[in-house]
């Protein structure tokens, strides 16, 4: 099986999506014969043309209120949103309008969209191209979000997602984009379902929950902890709502301990709903308090680089989490 | 440019007396519903009085059935047009069971009509501009013959959706009409702390369409402006604004008092320019109506606006279970 990257992954369920369903296009910003500035659509003009891969203006709430439009008349778009950052404009489509459509109108009109936005920090990126802004989201009913944190996945859950006959909000780990490869196979159709997590690696001491670009530091967190003797599970979210509460209560039932690992702020991050779930659904199970590492409370990730390291979290703070709980 | 004697050729008598109709029914309707609402049987309504002449001129000026329609809230003449019946509309302001556009899950008039390709909207206002816009893009991509048509107050043009819907319509010659009913008022809001234009036309200059000013107060009027840019549309000619000079003869709704921001002098020149009653004098004036066929047209409509009163009071309200569904489209599959 060939070795891709994360976005090689996201590349491909677009292509092969575009050529399934004649209703599918992109829309965004760049992403024509740029190919998207992080390169996600290359190819995909050429292939398709500029219907399909449709370059927009500069107004993000257009290209979701326009997507939106499309999808009530029958097309699947998938909006290109250049950073999450810059998803606020659209914030009001998205959760005023397509997420609240099919409620709204007792399921007479639907919004089959998807939503692609690269999130996270970690690249220089400063205040405004480091964003995670997934909680937002997550707190909206009607709305689904996904993060892949592995090629597979990334390309599985895409697929998912443009299929799917709701909004979908899918946020990419920029800084996984490249960084983070993995195997597809060639030879068969890959799909994984919307809102089933994975148990990345069976454990017995302690669980980690994590997702996107955390869960990749989170294996190797893990890795190192196995040399100190503790032996973690980690459960790759992949869907944030619907949540899977089915595997993370099993898991925690088996480990007693939790640590929730998030990028976003602390305060008001998804990792607070985790917990909130474990506190309610979990208790009697539960050896050690609830943990969560998290972004600081400072509005985003300095650009200057000591400065990025200290917001970002990385393997070393989250092995140091692990321990911490472990000795608990 | 428009000539109403043009129209009327073009126009049967048989249309024309329908359009009356629509726009005597919408009023009947409308007036009903103030009474109720003061009688305390629903929370909320929101007015058309005053816009009758320019929605049903625009309305007829479509393809039924083919175009689509983005309304907003002041359309119940335009929904009339397109299919509403009156027992759907008073299910709604009752908020009772089998409300076609939302189930009563939405506050009365935030309009849908699946059946006749009208689109659901919500309450922040220019949000349906740019949905607009993408069902144009959809149509000119499937290489469909529809026309799409949004409508919009002339308050509402200053929010950016307005302009950046529009300016997708522009960019790419999408079959778009913006249809926007220029009542001069945003709730209190007077248009010159709206806009520096003095007509909300002059907006579509800087996106790069066509814009034009019509009286709506005047149906044939208004029918034949949307009429040329429908038929503009559909022939690949690209989007147009067209701003429609209408009254709002009553407050902004339910909750409104507009004592404290207009005059009564005001309100009393509006009455003396009521579209329904200029279009009633000008389709006697030209022998298609008569005093005992109008005599007859105002028993019907007396009838059928109590036949909906009477049918939706006796209708039940929602079952409660329906307040959880559906979230997604799976909610539906699964029932
Ligand atoms: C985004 C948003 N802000 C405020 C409101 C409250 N509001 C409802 S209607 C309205 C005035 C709209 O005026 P206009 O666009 O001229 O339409 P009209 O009611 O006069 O037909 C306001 C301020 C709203 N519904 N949505
Ligand atoms: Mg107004």
């Amino acid at each position: 099986m060939p070795e891709v990257t994360l976005i090689e992954g996201i590349r491909q369920a677009m292509d092969e999506e575009l050529a399934r369903d004649e209703n599918v296009f992109i829309v965004g910003e760049d992403v024509g014969p740029r190919g998207g500035v992080f390169r996600a659509t290359e190819g995909l003009y050429e292939k398709y043309g500029g219907e399909r891969v449709l370059d927009s203006p500069l107004a993000e709430l257009s290209i979701v209120g326009v997507g939106i439009g499309a999808a009530l008349y029958g097309l699947r778009p998938i909006c290109e949103i250049q950073f999450a950052d810059f998803i606020h404009p659209a914030f009001n489509q998205i959760v005023n309008e397509a997420a609240r459509m099919c409620y709204r109108s007792n399921g007479e009109w639907q919004v089959p969209m998807v939503i692609r936005a690269p999130y996270g920090g970690g690249i220089g990126g400063g205040l405004y191209h480091s964003q995670s802004v997934e909680a937002f989201f997550a707190h909206v009913p009607g709305l689904k979000v996904v993060i892949p944190s592995n090629p597979y996945d990334a390309k599985g859950l895409l697929k998912s997602a443009i299929r799917d006959p709701n909004p979908v909000i899918y946020f990419e780990p920029k800084k996984g984009y490249r960084l983070i490869k993995g195997e597809i196979p060639e030879d068969e159709e890959v799909l994984v379902p919307i809102g089933a997590a994975n148990v990345s690696r069976p454990g017995t001491d302690l669980t980690v929950i994590a997702y996107g670009m955390m869960h990749y530091y989170t294996l190797q967190a893990a890795q190192a902890a196995e040399s100190k003797g503790i032996d973690v599970e980690v459960i790759d979210l992949r869907t944030i709502t619907p949540i899977d509460k089915k595997t993370i209560l099993a898991s925690v039932q088996k480990t007693g301990k939790v640590l929730i690992v998030y990028e976003d702020n602390l305060t008001g991050g998804f990792g607070a709903e985790i917990s909130a779930i474990l506190a309610e659904d979990a208790f009697t199970y539960l050896d050690a308090p609830i943990r969560r590492l998290a972004g600081p409370d400072v509005p985003a990730a300095p650009y200057s680089h000591p400065l990025q390291n200290w917001f970002m979290l990385d393997p070393k703070k989250i092995s140091d989490a692990i321990q911490e709980l472990a000795e608990f | 440019m428009v000539d109403v004697e043009e129209t009327q050729t073009i126009l049967s008598n048989k249309t024309m007396l329908e359009m009356y109709w629509t726009m005597l029914l919408s009023r009947k309707l409308d007036e009903r519903a103030w009474i109720i609402h003061r009688q305390g049987k629903i929370a909320f309504h929101i007015s058309g009085i005053g816009h009758e002449a320019a929605q049903v001129g625009a309305a007829f000026a479509m393809e039924r059935g083919v175009d689509w329609l983005v309304p907003y809230y002041r359309d119940l003449a335009m929904l009339l047009a397109f299919g509403l019946t009156p027992k759907e509309f008073v299910l709604g302001l009752l908020g009772k069971k089998g409300e076609p556009s939302s189930g009563a899950r939405q506050m009365p008039s935030h309009w849908s009509l699946r059946r006749a390709n009208v689109v659901s909207h919500s309450s922040p206002v220019a949000t349906q501009t740019p949905h607009a816009s993408g069902i144009g893009l959809a149509i000119k991509m499937r290489g469909d013959r529809a026309v799409v048509l949004t409508s919009i107050g002339e308050g509402s043009t200053s929010q950016g959706e307005w302009y950046e819907g529009v300016n997708w319509a522009a960019i790419h010659q999408l079959p778009v009409i913006f249809l926007v009913e220029n009542n001069e008022y945003a709730i209190s809001v007077p248009q010159p702390k709206q806009m520096a234009v003095s007509s909300v036309a002059q907006k579509a200059k800087g996106l790069g369409l066509e814009g034009i000013s019509v009286n709506g107060l005047d149906v044939l009027e208004t029918y034949q402006s949307v009429k040329r840019a429908v038929d503009k549309a559909r022939s690949g000619g690209g989007p147009t604004v067209i701003e429609v000079c209408v009254s709002r003869m009553t407050p902004h709704s339910s909750d409104d008092d507009d004592r404290s921001y207009r005059s009564k002098e005001e309100i009393e020149a509006m009455k003396a320019q009521d579209p329904l009653d200029m279009y009633r004098a000008h389709l006697m004036q030209e022998g298609v109506l008569n005093q005992a066929a109008e005599d007859e047209l105002q028993t019907r409509a007396k009838a059928a606006v109590e036949e909906a009163i009477q049918f939706a009071e006796q209708a039940p309200f929602p079952d409660i279970e329906d307040a959880s569904f559906p979230v997604f489209v799976e909610d539906i599959q699964n029932a």
